[in-house]
């Protein structure tokens, strides 16, 4: 019995985290999808009932919507954090003095809550004392911001604000990337008669590719998961018209009582996920097991 | 002849002394001016928040306050001091406190036991178990949302702390795991074997052995978990309502509760309070701090 124990301690020591993350994460989906297969309404009903739930889900305005939101957002997102945290991580290899300064600023919002931050961005672009105020104030007497309660430009406040929150952590991620490469690469181009410019073009972001891929990731899983920016900002509105996924499956499960809906919708997500995390935790596991 | 090169060759390099001068200028003038787009928020929640709704009104953004009034970050914290719908956040601190501190422990111990094991006591499909455990890390929350919901509720603990403290201690686990296995795996393994023919046991290897050399990465582990604790809403709000919730559900609320005047002030005061301990560990200890963001780096 103690020979027993003592054998197999590891594994047992390893047991919670495997039956906790096995019930609470796999049984959890599992039991997720199996609702979104049901007619649930406010309490979960177990008789199958077939994919009318996505049917449902994929006629509904206020998804599409979402999904429309989704698409746009990730895009923009995408697009300025990567050209912005790449532009600053240049600029800050260059032997810049105060470096630890200016990163500190660039990188803050990353410890910030979506709430925190959502709360200030919302004050900052409100139409009223916000920034449109500060413009007038300043003698730009015909000059007007109001996207925040534009039905039309709300979601763009939404990327302003996403951006700014996570910019800087694209610019770390390029950074220790750019650190990473040997000077003896640089130093052999410029040799070679290579100025600066063509240096990062044409050697050093080429090299940065794992970094471009695990940006891109991380990137897009954040803004499928958005939830907390767009209820400290906008809660959707005006209307539904900054409606994304993620909310949309909250308020169809706690506020219309749509169980089987929501557990639909959520099911939407976790495919959109699974099919960007999937092939890079491949790739990864290959580059590791190449080592 | 060889003169005319060299004097060209002068003029060269002068030339090139100049547009070095200018680059550097402008390197400098764009970080500074994305400097000042960083720190621009920040700026206004303070400035703001030391403000009187008067000086709002007048003023802009920018306006520096006329002196130094904290009357809204006492209302923020303590509120009015009238009954109903007086809502602070002092309570809601004290929630968010009592709900990071056990689920910040429970699941960075958790998280070395099992990279522990998943380095040094290797066994056959180890490699599977731990791709099963960091597959936890990606998944979006709202798919586990509603058994989640019917789990507290079974067990009694909805809307409770006691019941955020599981939430956040299990869904931690992967993100654990992931960092001290990815520590543990550059620890020398004979170091290990060496001890183990010495005799001494799994728990003696692990308490002697690797948890004094484990400092950084508990301390990284740490900080990640207390701010993705800390700073997060949507467990807090799909799990408690009322006297439960913790400090950022309650900054959501006390915002939007819109049964007056808007004070944004008051509103300012009470972000910077609820962002304030996140912050302050970011400044103390930013290396960490990003250390965790980017070596571990596979979530958002």
């Amino acid at each position: 019995m103690f020979k027993w124990l003592e054998k197999n301690l590891p594994k047992i020591v390893m047991a919670p985290a495997v039956g906790l993350i096995g019930w609470f994460v796999y049984g959890f989906v599992l039991w997720t999808l199996y609702i979104s297969f049901t007619n649930s309404k406010i309490l979960p009903k177990y008789e199958l009932w077939g994919v009318g739930q996505y049917v449902k889900l994929w006629g509904s305005r206020k998804w599409l919507i979402a999904v429309d939101n989704l698409l746009i957002f990730t895009a923009l997102f995408l697009i300025f954090c990567v050209v912005i945290g790449i532009i600053l991580a240049i600029f800050l290899d260059q032997k810049i003095r105060a470096e630890g300064v200016l990163r500190t600023i660039y990188l803050y919002p990353m410890a910030l809550s979506f709430i925190v931050t959502g709360t200030a961005w919302k004050w900052i672009l409100n139409p009223t004392l916000g920034i449109q105020k500060m413009f007038i104030d300043w003698g730009f007497e015909n000059f007007t911001f109001d996207w925040l309660v534009n039905r039309e430009m709300a979601i763009y406040t939404i990327v302003i604000a996403g951006v700014w929150q996570s910019a800087g952590f694209v610019m770390a991620l390029f950074l220790a990337g750019l650190r990473s490469v040997e000077d003896e690469i640089v130093k052999a181009a410029k040799i070679d008669g290579a100025n600066l410019f063509t240096v990062y073009w044409k050697i050093l972001l080429p090299m940065m590719r794992p970094v471009f891929f695990t940006s891109f990731v991380i990137l897009v899983h954040i803004s499928i998961k958005s939830y907390d920016l767009i209820v400290a900002l906008t809660q959707g509105g005006p209307g539904i018209s900054t409606t994304m996924p993620a909310l949309y499956m909250t308020q169809t499960a706690f506020h219309k009582s749509q169980v089987g809906l929501s557990a639909a919708s959520a099911m939407m997500m976790f495919m959109a996920i699974a099919a960007v995390i999937i092939p890079y935790l491949y790739s990864e596991l290959r580059r590791e097991n190449a080592r | 002849m060889q003169d005319k090169t060299h004097s060209s060759y002068k003029q060269l390099e002068q030339r090139s002394k100049y547009t070095n001068m200018f680059l550097r200028w402008f390197l400098y003038f764009v970080l500074i001016v994305f400097a000042f787009y960083f720190i621009f928020p920040l700026y206004v929640m303070v400035v703001t928040s030391l403000k009187t709704m008067e000086e709002i009104r007048q003023g802009t953004l920018l306006t520096w306050p006329s002196g130094l009034n904290f009357d809204s970050w006492a209302v923020a914290w303590g509120g009015r001091g009238y009954g109903a719908g007086d809502t602070f956040l002092k309570p809601y601190f004290w929630n968010s406190i009592k709900m990071v501190v056990p689920a910040v422990f429970f699941s960075t111990f958790i998280g070395a036991m099992t990279g522990y094991v998943l380095t040094k006591w290797r066994f056959k499909g180890d490699q599977w178990v731990f791709l099963f455990l960091l597959f936890g890390c990606f998944i979006p929350f709202q798919a586990i949302l509603l058994p989640m919901a019917r789990t507290l509720g079974v067990l009694g603990i909805s809307n409770s702390v006691v019941g955020l403290v599981l939430v956040h201690t299990v869904y931690g686990i992967p993100f654990t795991t992931l960092f001290f296995r990815n520590y543990y795996v550059s620890v020398p393994t004979e170091l290990v074997k060496a001890a183990r023919i010495d005799g001494a046991g799994f728990f003696k290897i692990f308490f002697k052995i690797l948890l004094p050399i484990s400092a950084p990465i508990i301390v990284v582990t740490v900080i990640w978990q207390f701010t993705q604790i800390w700073n997060d809403f949507l467990f807090g709000s799909t799990f408690s309502f009322g006297e439960a919730a913790p400090i950022q559900v309650a900054l959501n609320n006390m915002v939007l509760s819109s049964t007056s005047v808007k004070e944004y002030n008051v509103d300012m005061a009470s972000a910077i309070i609820a962002g304030i301990p996140t912050l302050i560990v970011y400044v103390l200890a930013g290396k960490y701090f990003i250390r965790g963001l980017t070596s571990g780096a596979v979530k958002g």
